[in-house]
Order: C-alpha cells, then sequence, then structure tokens
C-alpha cells in the first residue's frame, strides 16, 4: 500500500468508474436484461396464445 | 512474503505464471485445436457438396458433416479455446494463482467427455439434427447429455475465472481496475454465463423428449430458448476476440487504447445488450410479437453494434497513435505502410478487424431489421455472415494470439517460420470469397441449409439464376484456400508443440 496519504486525501473513484469495477453487478445486470427482455418476455408471449380450437 | 513454488516468471514478459494454471491453458489449448482439425475436416465436405460443380456428398452424409461442422466449430474448438483465454487472462496477466485447479480439471474432463459424446453419436449417425437440433428433429438421449456435459464444465471453468478475479483482488496481485484486456475476458465470461444457462434448461428437457419421458416440446418455445444459447455463444466469441484485439495491439505494435474508459463502457454496452440480439434468429417466427422483436433486435442491439462500432474506430486508432508514436509520422498512411506485416500475429489481427467490421458487421446489422430478415431468413446470406464474424474475426484473432501463447506458455519457439508469415493472409483471402460468395448467393435466394440448390426430382424447381453457380464457384474455391490456411496453422502449432526449440 501506499500509506504516503491519508484517507481523507486520496483522491475520489469517480461513480461509473466503481459501477465498471463491480464486476458482479455486472454479472447481475448482464443475466437479468437478456433473461427478462428476451426470455421471460417471449415465452410469456408464447404461453398466452390462445390454443387452436379442437 | 515468500513466493510459492508453484509460479515460474516469465523471462520475456517478467510475468509470473501461475504452473497449475499454464498446464490447465495448454490442455484446453490442445484440444480446442483437435476440435479445430475435425471442424475444418467437415468444413471441406460440406463446401465441396454445396459448390454444384462438385457435389461431393450424398444428402444423409452432408447432413452429419454439416452437424459435425457446425458443434465442432461453433460450440467445441471457440469455447475450449475461451476457457484457456479465460485462465490466461485472470491468473497470468493478473500474476494471480488460478481458484481451485483441481475443478479446472474436472470443467476440462467434462468438456471432453461431453463433446466426445457428441461427435460419436453424430459419427454414428444418431444426430443427424444440424447444430440447432430444433425438435421435432431427435437426436439420440446420449447427444443431448453430451451437450448438457459440455455446458456444465464450460460453466464451471467460467465460474474459476470469477474466482480467481476475486483471489486477485484480495491479494492485490494487481492496482485499481482490471486492465483492460482482463475486462475483456470477464465480459465474455458473464455473456457465457447466460449462454450456458439457456442451454442447460433447453437441453435437459430436450434430452427426456428424446427418451420419451417427455411427451411434447413446443418448437417455439425451444427456440427461444435454444437461441438464448445459439446467440449468445458467438458473443462470447465477440468479447473474447475484442479482449484479444486490444493484447495483441499491445504485443505487435506496443498499442495503448487512447480512451481506455470508452472502451471499457463498449464491453459495458455487450454485457447489457448484446444478447438481446438473440432474437434476429426469431424474426419470422410467427409466436413472438413484433414489439418484443423490434425492442429485442433495435433498440437493444443497435447499442451493444454501437460498441463494435467503438472497438472497430478505437484498436485501429491506438495502432496508429503507437505507429506514429516511432515516427511513421509522413503523410496520411506511413503508419500503415510500416507496419509489421510479416508478423503473423499483426496480420491476423488487421485481418480480423477488417472482416468482422466490414463484411460480418455490416451483414449482421442489416439482419436484424424485421423487413430484410423476411427476405434474407433461412438463406446463405446467414452464413455468408457468420463465416465473416466467427471465422474471419474470431478463429483468426484466435490464431494470431497462437503465435505468442506458443512462446509464452509452451516455452517453445514457433517452427516454420515462413509458412507462419503466409498463413493468416491464405486462411483470410479464403474466408472472404466464402463469405462474399455466400452472402451474394443467399441473395439470389439460394438455402441455407439444403443439399441440393437445384431441388432436383421435386415436383416444383426453382428458378437457380446462373449467376449463382459463379457465386458457389467463388465459395468453393475459397472453401479450399481457408482449409489450406487452416491445416497450415494447425501444422505450426503441433509442429511447434512436439519439436519447437525450447525458449527457457
Amino acid at each position: 500500500m501506499s500509506g504516503q496519504q491519508g484517507k481523507g486525501e486520496e483522491e475520489r473513484v469517480p461513480m461509473w468508474q466503481l459501477f465498471y469495477d463491480n464486476i458482479f453487478l455486472l454479472l447481475a445486470l448482464g443475466v437479468a436484461i437478456p433473461v427478462v427482455f428476451y426470455t421471460l418476455w417471449g415465452v410469456m408471449e408464447l404461453v398466452n396464445l390462445p390454443v387452436w380450437p379442437k | 512474503m515468500s513466493v510459492p513454488t508453484a509460479f515460474r516468471t516469465c523471462p520475456t514478459t517478467g510475468l509470473k505464471v501461475h504452473l497449475p494454471a499454464e498446464n490447465l491453458i495448454k490442455a484446453n489449448a490442445v484440444v480446442a485445436v483437435v476440435f479445430f482439425l475435425i471442424g475444418v475436416a467437415m468444413a471441406l465436405l460440406v463446401a465441396m457438396t454445396r459448390w454444384p460443380a462438385v457435389h461431393l456428398l450424398g444428402d444423409e452424409f452432408f447432413y452429419r458433416a454439416l452437424t459435425a461442422h457446425g458443434i465442432n466449430m461453433l460450440i467445441f474448438w471457440i469455447i475450449f479455446f475461451e476457457i484457456a483465454v479465460l485462465y490466461f487472462a485472470s491468473a497470468i496477466l493478473l500474476n494471480s494463482r488460478l481458484a481451485a485447479p483441481k475443478l479446472g480439471w474436472l470443467a476440462f474432463a467434462l468438456m471432453l467427455a461431453g463433446s466426445g459424446l457428441v461427435d460419436v453419436m453424430i459419427a454414428l449417425g444418431k444426430a443427424d439434427v444440424m447444430m440447432t437440433s430444433y425438435v421435432p428433429l431427435k437426436a439420440h438421449p446420449l447427444f443431448y447429455l453430451g451437450m448438457i456435459l459440455f455446458a456444465v464444465g464450460a460453466l464451471v471453468g467460467t465460474s474459476l475465472f470469477f474466482a480467481t478475479l476475486v483471489i486477485a483482488r484480495r491479494d492485490r496481485t494487481y492496482e485499481g481496475s482490471l486492465p483492460l484486456v482482463v475486462f475483456g475476458a470477464a465480459t465474455a465470461a458473464i455473456i457465457a454465463v447466460v449462454t450456458i444457462a439457456h442451454g442447460a434448461i433447453i437441453y435437459i428437457p430436450t434430452m427426456l423428449w428424446s427418451m420419451g419421458i417427455i411427451e411434447h416440446i413446443d418448437a417455439s418455445t425451444y427456440r427461444i430458448l435454444w437461441w438464448g444459447l445459439g446467440h449468445p455463444s458467438q458473443q462470447i466469441n465477440v468479447a473474447a476476440m475484442i479482449a484479444i484485439w486490444y493484447l495483441l495491439g499491445a504485443l505487435t505494435v506496443g498499442a495503448k487504447p487512447i480512451n481506455e474508459k470508452l472502451c471499457r463502457t463498449a464491453f459495458v454496452l455487450y454485457i447489457l445488450f448484446i444478447n438481446l440480439a438473440s432474437a434476429h434468429h426469431l424474426l419470422v417466427d410467427p409466436g413472438v410479437s413484433s414489439t418484443w422483436k423490434i425492442w429485442n433486435t433495435s433498440y437493444a442491439m443497435y447499442l451493444a453494434v454501437l460498441a463494435s462500432m467503438i472497438h472497430g474506430m478505437t484498436v485501429p486508432a491506438s495502432i496508429e497513435v503507437a505507429q506514429r508514436r516511432k515516427g511513421y509520422t509522413k503523410g496520411l498512411f506511413e503508419w500503415l505502410k510500416k507496419a509489421p506485416w510479416g508478423n503473423p500475429s499483426f496480420a491476423a489481427l488487421t485481418l480480423s478487424i477488417v472482416i468482422f467490421g466490414f463484411i460480418g458487421g455490416i451483414t449482421g446489422v442489416t439482419f436484424g431489421t424485421e423487413q430484410i430478415n423476411i427476405i434474407s431468413h433461412n438463406t446463405l446470406r446467414i452464413p455468408g455472415h457468420f463465416h465473416a464474424t466467427v471465422v474471419g474475426g474470431t478463429t483468426l484473432a484466435f490464431m494470431g494470439v497462437t503465435y505468442y501463447v506458443l512462446p509464452l506458455i509452451f516455452r517453445r519457439q514457433v517452427v516454420a517460420q515462413a509458412l507462419a508469415k503466409i498463413q493468416p493472409y491464405l486462411f483470410g483471402v479464403g474466408i472472404v470469397m466464402v463469405s462474399l460468395g455466400m452472402t451474394f448467393a443467399g441473395s439470389y435466394g439460394i438455402s441455407r441449409r439444403h443439399w441440393d440448390i437445384t431441388f432436383a426430382g421435386a415436383t416444383l424447381q426453382p428458378a437457380v439464376d446462373p449467376t449463382v453457380y459463379l457465386l458457389l464457384g467463388i465459395m468453393g474455391i475459397g472453401a479450399i484456400l481457408a482449409v489450406l490456411g487452416a491445416l497450415l496453422y494447425i501444422l505450426i502449432t503441433v509442429g511447434t508443440v512436439l519439436a519447437g526449440k525450447k525458449t527457457g
């Protein structure tokens, strides 16, 4: 560790960088977005199709 | 702090190399090349059948070879190589130990058993279902079991990548943010999780259906879930390929991204939006609404396309800046003229960018539009597109990085360097001819998968424009060149591993 500066003087990490550095948050979003918009939405549309009358 | 003996220091890069990780990288890379060889052999058979002047195979063997070609190339070759890339990017580039190498070997064994099972089933004629294996086409249950085993193994390998990132951060083997190449590999790993999960969700019930335990699988639902595997599996390639572009830029000319924030933003756009593009395979399917199609393939997909355009600009820009810094500043293009064209890795990088961007990218974006998709769907335009992205883009990039992996990981000097210099050009020119021949023949309405373009013996004879025969001839000659380039790559890599001079 550098240990040269006090905590208060440490450079603030930009919010976007914190977001980009959080790989597990990106993993959660990267799974959730396609599952919701592509998979679940698509399957729900198929499930709600009317059944062909016998 | 004592350094564990499980590490060696690379004399060229100074990187600390975790030996168990190195062994896993070697194993995955070698097996990847073996599956590549199978895929190449099948490619030749398929191309020589689709070339009407040759029309080599009968219908049964054509579909068998097509199934083997698709699965070995698009799944086994690429994913084995990508697992090697993930271990390299996490353990080697971060100077870290690989998490749980024994689990890595378990993952490798599962993937090998699964892929072997699939190939045996295809060879026995029990799985002539092509890569998509659309129901109601039915394969032997062991085919689906093989795919499931492979998917589970790949998921374990991907999990080790994430675990290694945690270890590296905890052990402070790097400062600040992940290096860009590792961030790109992380993007590929995140996309892989979505891909493999969809594979498990669809292949488990399909296996039960083929065993007779489940009575019916809905074809539309199968297609949605299967394309949650099929398309993202190619997006893993895109992310891994672009990570390799940045790596090769640095290794070949010392390029550094001119704006790393922008490059990271482009990777994040991939993570968030690229998998939605799976919907463009379903643009002519009747079950899903236009709203679902337009949202997923237009608004969302264009954000991922934007990401590709950013990478397509930033990588060449970083190369130009690096070259100009070396003093190649005369005129507009001295930097390009004086680039190391004799370095096979640089040649592969450049061809990969051009073929992926100009042929693969442009064709792919147009297919994402409903109006164009309706006329291009299930024509040869589709394989024309993905041979430019996956083969001209990803495979060429993987070939390029191999020429660095051989001395750095296998510690062998590349043999037959004169042949290595021409190999990317031979392969690249061949695949451009394949891609353009297919794309333009597809524009004349030639079917994507049919064994015989003339539909000989059918009651209704489709009109085939004579130009198509010329275009498919270009495709056939291109395929021969590409196969020669691929065989040269295999010979050089195998020759280097077995007989290359040791580098220390």
